[in-house]
């Protein structure tokens, strides 16, 4: 399930928001404190989230501290989903 | 009409309790502000400078987050009569490293005399400092003491003195300030706001930093100055959240508001209709698009997507402006709608002159920026200093009552800038009808989102990463119709032919960039030896690799 989310996860942020499709990101990668995702495509990721996993994440969650690598970003999916 | 402190003093004292700025926070309550509040907590800051032997004229460089501690400091150095200055704040992206080096060149530049920060910070701050450093004091925004009773001095300030200090970023940018004077901020407010047509019922809104001129004078000062309420949001909540600037319209009655051309596609795409629920729009009479190049596309998608909420498209409005002349140049769409131009693309972009469009072949659709504002006199000239005639393509050259006093420190910059008595704009454009229409840049500039960016200074970050030749980058940006601004592209020559050698040089441009410049860099074109093209002089011919890059790589601009 997990890996599900993960892999839809990466394969948007690779091809729609770095635009470059070959990219691997490691599940712990750092996106937001590294700078990989900038601060002007964090909205788009929310926006993702909500449409395929509908579940919200609100504007002020939008940082490294929240969540910063797909791992982070799928368990806050998951933990929402049962909730 | 006096100084900064006569116009504060009087509104201390005729009306102390009214509403000089709502600011906002998401997650917190909005703040209401009381010019009363704003000059008490400002004395706090000015106290802290006088006791820290700072004097009347000096620089004070603010690095403080966009909120309370920024505007109280910002204020009460212009109490005091030192000349603020604001830093942007290091962001978590941003390599600490480079940002040093601009700090650092910045002070040596501007010789500061002291620096407004927060404890957190301090440390950072002081190891920019070199030995000999103009920096005296470093001083915590924590440690401000607030209300007490401003003391304005209305003697002591004189109308040509230097009142602020603003800088565009990047290495390069900081390296220029623009110097204005009480005289020229304040000239450019009474000009402004009257071909605006401010009255009582207007409010503004506006996200936009404070360390740009469009957020400083006409999202800051000018409301202030001029008695007009303000709402002030952080430009990292309305990014994360860009619905927040139409809520806050809808419950303050936003009549203006100042944006960049890529944020009329940034909240026509990334707005939903869910975010817009209960939300009007009718009170907003301006959008006037500023700062960067202004496409009449991303205009009409701003008010196809917001009319069901009350938008009207006759608040479609236009300006052209630079810190260089404090702000406004022009001002179009407050009168009469925006006027558009579609023009012949061949003609305009090989002879140089904007003939109106033929049916049968492809065309441009220039936005015009409107007729100079009162005090201010636009021309276009050609190499040699003769203006020319209408439609035909020159630099845009100005004179006005509220031209910078000078780039600070910079004498030969500033003597550079003029030809007799003319400021030199480095922007091309025409005249058509009084009008004034914008259709490139003489320097390599490339601005993303508003922000204006020096090439140079991205070559040199990207020719750090190991496996890129010294001096063999290039950096250009090309339009972008969906985002609705330009994207930095980076060509840089590397020996290897590796593909994972190449991946890696080409994730650790990319990384180095945005961590030096904050900047997303979204294309790294890696090329073989001699790819590169340079004029004779052995620069980088910047626009001619552009070019070259489009050519072979197909590159279709989205």
């Amino acid at each position: 399930m997990k890996d599900d989310i993960i892999n839809k996860l990466e394969t948007y942020i690779k091809e729609e928001i770095l635009q470059q499709p070959n990219r691997n990101i490691e599940p712990d990668e750092p996106l937001i404190s590294s700078g990989l995702i900038d601060s002007f495509s964090l909205v788009d990721v929310a926006l993702f989230v909500e449409d395929n996993f509908g579940v919200q994440i609100d504007d002020t969650e939008l940082n490294a501290d929240v969540f910063d690598s797909l791992n982070d970003l799928s368990s806050l999916i998951l933990d929402r989903q049962e909730s | 009409m006096g100084t900064f402190h006569h116009i504060l003093q009087s509104h201390f004292d005729n009306h102390p309790d009214q509403v000089a700025i709502v600011l906002q926070h998401a997650g917190e309550e909005d703040k209401a502000i009381t010019y009363r509040h704003l000059l008490q907590q400002a004395v706090g800051a000015q106290e802290k400078l006088e006791s820290e032997g700072i004097k009347p004229g000096e620089v004070v460089l603010l690095i403080l987050q966009h909120g309370e501690d920024l505007i109280y400091t910002y204020f009460g150095t212009i109490l005091h009569g030192a000349i603020p200055s604001i830093m942007p704040y290091l962001t978590e992206k941003l390599q600490p490293e480079r940002y040093r080096e601009d700090l650092a060149s910045l002070i040596e530049v501007s010789q500061p005399a002291a620096i407004f920060t927060y404890a957190e910070f301090k440390p950072e701050v002081e190891s920019a400092l070199s030995e000999g450093s103009s920096v005296r004091a470093v001083m915590l925004a924590e440690e401000i003491p607030g209300d007490k009773a401003p003391v304005f001095d209305l003697d002591r300030r004189k109308t040509e003195d230097i009142v602020l200090l603003q800088h565009s970023s990047g290495t390069t940018g900081l390296q220029k300030g623009v110097a204005l004077s009480h005289h020229a901020v304040l000239s450019q407010i009474e000009s402004y706001s009257s071909v605006l047509h401010v009255d009582e019922d207007d409010v503004i809104v506006s996200w936009l930093p404070l360390y740009h001129d469009m957020g400083l004078i006409a999202g800051f000062l000018m409301p202030i100055l001029y008695g007009m309420p303000l709402v002030l949001m952080s430009p990292f909540d309305w990014v994360r959240a860009p619905y927040r600037l139409m809520h806050a319209i809808s419950q303050y009655h936003g009549t203006l508001v100042w944006l960049p051309n890529f944020a009329y596609n940034f909240c026509a795409q990334k707005i939903r209709p869910r975010h817009m629920e209960g939300v009007d729009l009718s009170s907003w009479r301006a959008v006037i698009n500023c700062s960067e190049p202004m496409r009449h596309e991303s205009q009409q998608l701003f008010v196809e997507t917001f009319k069901p909420w009350g938008f009207r498209a006759s608040a479609i409005a236009t300006s052209y402006a630079m810190a260089e002349n404090t702000f406004a140049v022009t001002q179009g769409g407050i009168d009469d709608p925006v006027v558009i131009d579609p023009v012949d693309r061949e003609s305009l972009q090989v002879d140089r002159v904007a003939k109106p469009a033929f049916d049968d072949r492809p065309q441009i659709v220039m936005v015009s920026a409107g007729k100079p504002i009162p005090g201010t006199e636009v021309k276009v000239i050609d190499p040699d200093g003769n203006t020319m005639d209408d439609r035909l393509i020159g630099e845009i050259a100005l004179r006005s009552d509220y031209m910078l006093t000078e780039y600070y420190h910079r004498p030969d910059t500033t003597k550079k800038a003029f030809l007799e008595g003319w400021y030199l704009t480095g922007d091309f454009g025409y005249m058509l009808n009084g009008e004034v229409y914008i259709t490139g840049r003489k320097k390599d500039l490339i601005i993303v989102g508003g922000k204006n960016i020096y090439p140079q200074d991205l070559e040199r970050i990207a020719m750090t990463v190991p496996g890129v030749h010294p001096g063999r980058a290039v950096a250009f940006g090309i339009f972008s119709q969906r985002l609705g601004t330009e994207q930095v592209v980076i060509v840089a020559e590397v020996d290897t032919d590796d593909p994972d050698e190449k991946q890696r040089i080409a994730d650790d441009i990319r990384q180095k960039v945005t961590q030096g410049s904050a900047v997303a860099l979204r294309y790294v074109h890696l090329v073989q030896d001699s790819w590169i093209i340079k004029t004779s002089s052995g620069k980088t011919a910047r626009l001619a690799n552009r070019e070259k890059f489009i050519k072979e790589t197909n590159f279709k601009k989205d």
